[in-house]
């Protein structure tokens, strides 16, 4: 069976999507990636599909699920460099991509994840003093 | 249903070929329509051979019905769309073009007269052939002008919209986009295209989308606007709409339109202001005496 | 209007689905569309093939290149004997899923396209087919 390269990065996850996947590859990545964070405890997940010419309904519930799933395992995901055709499409479909955080490319994306991280910490510790 | 007998055009195409190219040629540089500045008598001949070896092939294969699905007759169409698409674009008249087919006709009865002249009914029944044949094939040539005008003015508006969508580098990472007019499907179309091309080229991480020169706001613009901003963000890059006049403001409430949580600003200063701060950027006066 | 190019394919597994994408976005390459009106077709037709492997336990998929005066099109028609949709209307909502829990995704296929077709009945398989202009 084939997967999708998960690398480790400090806290946090980065996965390229770099080919026209089948949907059960999709499924693949989706539990590679949630058993990943669920054993590193990384903070934050990062994926990059600026190679992807399309995006359909089943990858974008793909997305918006590993999302989720991260979520429940308090870690957050960015994903980053959708091609602006594929935007305009997901768009047409109705696709929101809910609980997605989007940026331009992987750089952008880590500054996110970065600064998304540290609000989650400075929340943690709040809730901490709050008692 | 009694079977037709079968025409004779196809042979007398083939026997009479450079008989009837020769008349035909004369006709054609004789008619009034004739535009040498447009197109030279070698190159209206070459065309002309080419597209009787054409007919004459698709008649022999394929029957006598211009419209056959067949492949002799799908070559002569396609022929036919080359000539009449390049004609429109060069400046030709939808007549002009028309006269190609049109003026085949005459020299073609005339080769008809002339091998079955003593046979009255037969001929009458190969002219009438002919005709509609000659017929369909000019009224093709017309529809296929009348599209490739159509496409041209459809390019055209399309550029159009291009040139009225400026999108505006306010600053590194801000882009502006002052929309001007009505904002229907198409528009948003290429509002859309234009914008992200400019978030991918310029990195740009907020658009401030201007609705100053938008005259009215209906369920429909706002959903276009909802799609644009959408879109944007999808990229990563954050919008906030501005130019929001009070009446307009008015009637997204009252029309119950959920922007979300998309930011919006009465003047494009304050969303600008907004952007500076989202980038932790400050204005600062360099020099305290000049006032 | 004529069909320049006629192929048909199976859809019998996922790599089926995909082999869809790829061929739609050659013939829509070919028609000259622009790069958003290609990804559009291409994920329109992914919809569709994704349906007929999942809903309607295989089928298949034929792929035309259109040329109509002087303009040039996609179509894509995708064919099952499955179970057939019961009602339409309700199907080609956004947000509708089925029973296993996966959306349609017709009503947002159909937004991508030009012309949009369906025919099905409960029992008796469905066919659907997309169109998309230059």
């Amino acid at each position: 069976m084939e997967h999708i390269p998960i690398l480790k990065m400090g806290a946090f996850l980065l996965v390229t999507i770099q080919v026209d996947m089948h949907d059960q590859l999709a499924l693949t990545l989706q539990d590679d990636l949630t058993g990943r964070i669920a054993e590193t405890g990384a903070r934050g997940v990062l994926i990059d599909i600026s190679s992807l010419d399309v995006v359909d309904s089943f990858i974008g519930r793909m997305l918006a699920n590993i999302a989720a799933m991260a979520r429940v395992l308090d870690a957050v995901t960015v994903v980053v460099g959708m091609r602006p055709a594929v935007a305009i499409t997901l768009v047409e479909l109705g696709l929101a991509l809910p609980g997605v955080r989007t940026a331009l490319n992987v750089e952008r994306g880590m500054d996110l994840l970065r600064e998304a991280v540290g609000e989650r910490l400075a929340e943690a510790s709040d809730d901490g003093r709050a008692e | 249903m009694t079977a037709a007998p079968a025409s004779r055009i196809p042979e007398i195409l083939r026997k009479h070929e450079a008989a009837l190219l020769g008349d035909w040629m004369r006709r054609q540089q004789e008619a009034v329509s004739r535009r040498r500045d447009l197109i030279s008598d070698r190159e209206l001949e070459s065309q002309s051979r080419e597209f009787l070896a054409l007919l004459r092939t698709a008649a022999q294969s394929d029957g006598l019905e211009a419209t056959s699905t067949g492949s002799g007759w799908a070559a002569v169409r396609e022929m036919l769309t080359g000539i009449s698409r390049s004609r429109g674009l060069q400046g030709f008249s939808p007549s002009e073009t028309a006269t190609f087919i049109f003026s085949l006709k005459p020299a073609l009865f005339d080769r008809l007269r002339e091998e079955l002249g003593k046979d009255a009914a037969g001929m009458f029944e190969e002219v009438r052939r002919a005709d509609e044949l000659i017929d369909q094939l000019g009224l093709y040539t017309t529809e296929v002008y009348q599209k490739s005008w159509e496409e041209v003015i459809v390019r055209q508006q399309h550029d159009v919209l291009e040139l009225s969508t400026p999108v505006v580098k306010l600053w590194d990472g801000v882009l502006a986009l002052p929309m001007i007019g009505t904002l229907d499907s198409g528009r948003t179309q290429v509002v859309m295209e234009t914008l992200l091309q400019r978030i991918v080229e310029t990195g740009a991480q907020i658009a401030i989308l201007d609705i100053t020169g938008v005259p009215t706001v209906d369920t429909l613009t706002a959903q276009h606007l909802i799609k644009t901003v959408t879109a944007a963000r999808l990229m990563g890059a954050d919008c906030i709409i501005s130019g929001i006049r009070p009446q307009i403001a008015q009637t997204i409430v009252h029309l119950g339109v959920a922007l979300g949580d998309v930011l919006t600003k009465a003047t494009l200063a304050d969303a600008f202001a907004t952007a500076l701060q989202r980038l932790d950027l400050t204005v600062v006066r360099t020099s305290a005496s000049r006032r | 209007m004529t069909v320049e190019r006629n192929e048909l394919l199976d859809i019998r597994t996922q790599h089926d689905v995909v082999r869809v994408r790829q061929r739609v976005r050659e013939r829509a390459v070919e028609a000259g569309f622009s790069l958003v009106d290609q990804t559009k077709i291409v994920t329109a037709a992914s919809e569709l093939a994704r349906n007929t492997l999942e809903h309607g336990g295989g089928g298949t998929a034929r792929i035309e290149l259109l040329a109509d005066g002087g303009r040039r099109g996609v179509r894509l028609i995708c064919e099952d004997r499955g179970p057939g949709i019961a009602d339409i209307a309700l199907a080609m909502q956004d947000g509708y899923t089925s029973r296993n829990g996966l959306g349609l995704g017709l009503g947002g296929a159909r937004r991508l396209v030009s012309e949009f077709d369906i025919a099905s009945r409960p029992g008796e398989g469905t066919r659907v087919t997309i169109t998309r202009w230059k």
